[in-house]
């Protein structure tokens, strides 16, 4: 499997990181040498073998379904680049 | 009394109980050390006010007579750890400015515990890295170098400002992180000792994550009993991290006996790679023979996935720190880049995402991006998760057929210098954690030891992998090899 420049380019855009049409088949070409070295998992037979979901053979646990933290909203506007009347602002969405 | 920032966690808890000298002391040569040692670039935030006042409350703990073994201790904290109201940046641009509003349980956990903390730690940006060289500080220094050479060397990574701080006794002890080898491949690459706990084992809540499913925190110290005593106050079940082992963690120095007659170490054969340095393959056949001594039975083992363990390992943690680092979109902390008339919210995204993360960490993103994108997510994400199954297999067989641990190398090499690999293919720098990774898929415990010098002068380690759940039987094996390896050497003060 190689990654040429258009599936580069659609990667980023997936990825929502902005690359500069000029480093675009670098790039494709850093994803070959990684994917090439990824490839090697095609010799494992893995018939049968079920995907890891937990390492540890817990499973998730459960607890009760209620509030247990909140009225916090300063704190959690405190780190934004720009919060305007108690919202994260960000760029016009909606037309 | 001076050089207090040279004793181990161990020594320092014994004289302060006895009355030697307070954590303010303690506190203070640590922050002269660290004042004294810019050219390591290993601690990036430094905190002095914060470290004096919690020393002088661990103090009025020690005169009460109330203070666990981990009061008064000064630490160097990663900068992957979220402290409240200190920078936390997990070494990343797009995290610029971010005070946390709250703390992680790690560090909640050794402060409720008295320790002290100095500052914030270099560590390869996001935690991907092998070299520290991918932090948005610049790289940390490690305080070895080669004899006769001038050149800089790192310090591993992704923990290498941790390494770096501890060898060069800026600090007691300092928290590091673990997802393919980041705290035990920078333990070796320093002289120092490194445990990665069992997953589970320490609660990832308030850490920055990178590969949730890998992601260990453990402590960096100067011995394999500091390791025993940080890591005790570390460890313990936390409800606000879902994977989070609900056990007893059992007193890991009191299990620190000596005694490991009729232990079985395992000698994996796959880890004999190609190619191996002479040095690497006669420091582990020395450490063997120094278990076969000390009264452990050796046996040669199998575990035939392990070639395959680093190309799973990169799929698995691009593609978990691809949804990981989705969260750094400029909206809600960190970065956001400035954006010119016109430019929407998708620009905002790309903008800024491309000005935060460096060249690695967008890397990792876009090829866990591309793994997990329809029509991919079997062949590479489902395969890359099945071969994990096998790896994990391949342990669960040795210890069950009566294997009490495993004993490799820590790393393929000895500390590289700064820049070296430079122009290599990402591929060659991943190539670092290859004895290392094995043990984060399969979710065990792995400590690295230092074990001895090559020929240049510089430390290499051992690592020792135990069974699950068992850090306090490891320990004691790691307490052993230590103790017959006898390394004692410590880097010449050049900065």
């Amino acid at each position: 499997m190689s990654i040429d420049i258009d599936t580069a380019r659609r990667v980023a855009k997936l990825a929502r990181i902005r690359v500069a049409e000029e480093r675009l088949p670098a790039l494709a070409e850093e994803f070959n040498a990684v994917l090439g070295f990824i490839e090697q998992l095609g010799e494992v037979d893995v018939e049968g073998v079920e995907p890891m979901t937990s390492v540890t053979p817990q499973r998730l646990y459960r607890r009760s379904d209620g509030v247990t933290d909140g009225n916090q909203q300063d704190k959690i506007l405190k780190n934004a680049p720009d919060a305007r009347e108690g919202f994260f602002a960000v760029p016009k969405v909606v037309e | 009394m001076s050089d207090l920032n040279k004793l181990t966690i161990a020594a320092a808890r014994d004289g302060l109980k006895a009355g030697d000298f307070t954590s303010l002391d303690l506190t203070n040569a640590c922050l002269t050390a660290i004042e004294g040692a810019g050219a390591l670039n290993a601690f990036v935030h430094n905190t002095p006010d914060l470290a004096r006042a919690q020393a002088a409350e661990a103090d009025a703990r020690l005169a009460a007579g109330d203070a666990p073994a981990m009061c008064g201790i000064p630490l160097g904290i990663k900068d992957l750890f979220c402290t409240k109201g200190v920078d936390t940046q997990a070494a990343s641009r797009i995290l610029e400015g971010f005070k946390p509003e709250y703390e992680s349980t790690i560090t909640d956990k050794l402060f409720a515990a008295g320790a002290v903390m100095l500052g914030k730690l270099n560590m390869d940006e996001f935690a991907m890295g092998s070299s520290n060289e991918t932090s948005v500080y610049g790289t940390a220094v490690n305080p070895w170098k080669r004899s006769g050479d001038d050149s800089a060397l790192t310090p591993g990574g992704s923990s290498g400002g941790s390494a770096a701080a501890v060898a060069a006794d800026l600090c007691l002890a300092a928290t590091g992180t673990d997802t393919g080898g980041s705290i035990r491949q920078p333990a070796a690459f320093t002289g120092t000792v490194g445990i990665k706990p069992t997953y589970g084992r320490c609660s990832r809540w308030g850490t920055v994550a990178f590969a949730s499913s890998l992601d260990q925190a453990g402590p960096m110290t100067k011995t394999v009993r500091d390791s025993a005593i940080m890591l005790q106050a570390m460890c313990g079940f936390d409800a606000k991290d879902s994977t989070s082992a609900n056990l007893e963690v059992p007193d890991f120095e009191a299990m620190l006996s000596g005694d490991i007659k009729g232990k079985v170490i395992g000698i994996p054969k796959e880890y004999r790679m190609e190619g191996m340095p002479a040095e690497i393959e006669k420091l582990w056949a020395e450490g063997t023979a120094m278990l076969k001594d000390a009264g452990a039975q050796i046996r040669d083992i199998s575990l035939p996935h392990t070639k395959y363990a680093l190309p799973a390992y990169y799929v698995i943690a691009p593609a978990e720190a691809s949804s990981n680092l989705a969260r750094y979109d400029g909206v809600r902390f960190g970065h956001r880049a400035t954006l010119a008339a016109g430019d929407g919210i998708d620009d905002m995204y790309e903008k800024t995402r491309a000005e935060g993360f460096g060249p690695e960490v967008q890397r990792r993103v876009m090829i866990g991006t591309y793994v997990l994108s329809a029509g991919f997510y079997d062949a590479y994400y489902n395969k890359a998760r099945r071969v994990r199954t096998l790896i994990k297999r391949d342990f669960e067989t040795v210890f069950a057929d009566g294997v009490d641990a495993i004993l490799t190398p820590a790393t393929p090499s000895a500390a590289f210098g700064l820049g070296e690999m430079k122009n290599a293919d990402p591929v060659q720098m991943y190539l670092n954690d290859v004895f290392t990774v094995t043990v984060n898929l399969a979710g065990l415990p792995g400590v690295s030891v230092p074990a001895g010098l090559d020929a240049k002068g510089l430390p290499l380690g051992l690592q020792l992998i135990g069974k699950p759940w068992d850090e306090g039987d490891l320990l004691n094996i790691a307490h052993s090899l230590e103790a017959r390896a006898g390394f004692v050497s410590k880097p010449a003060k050049w900065w």
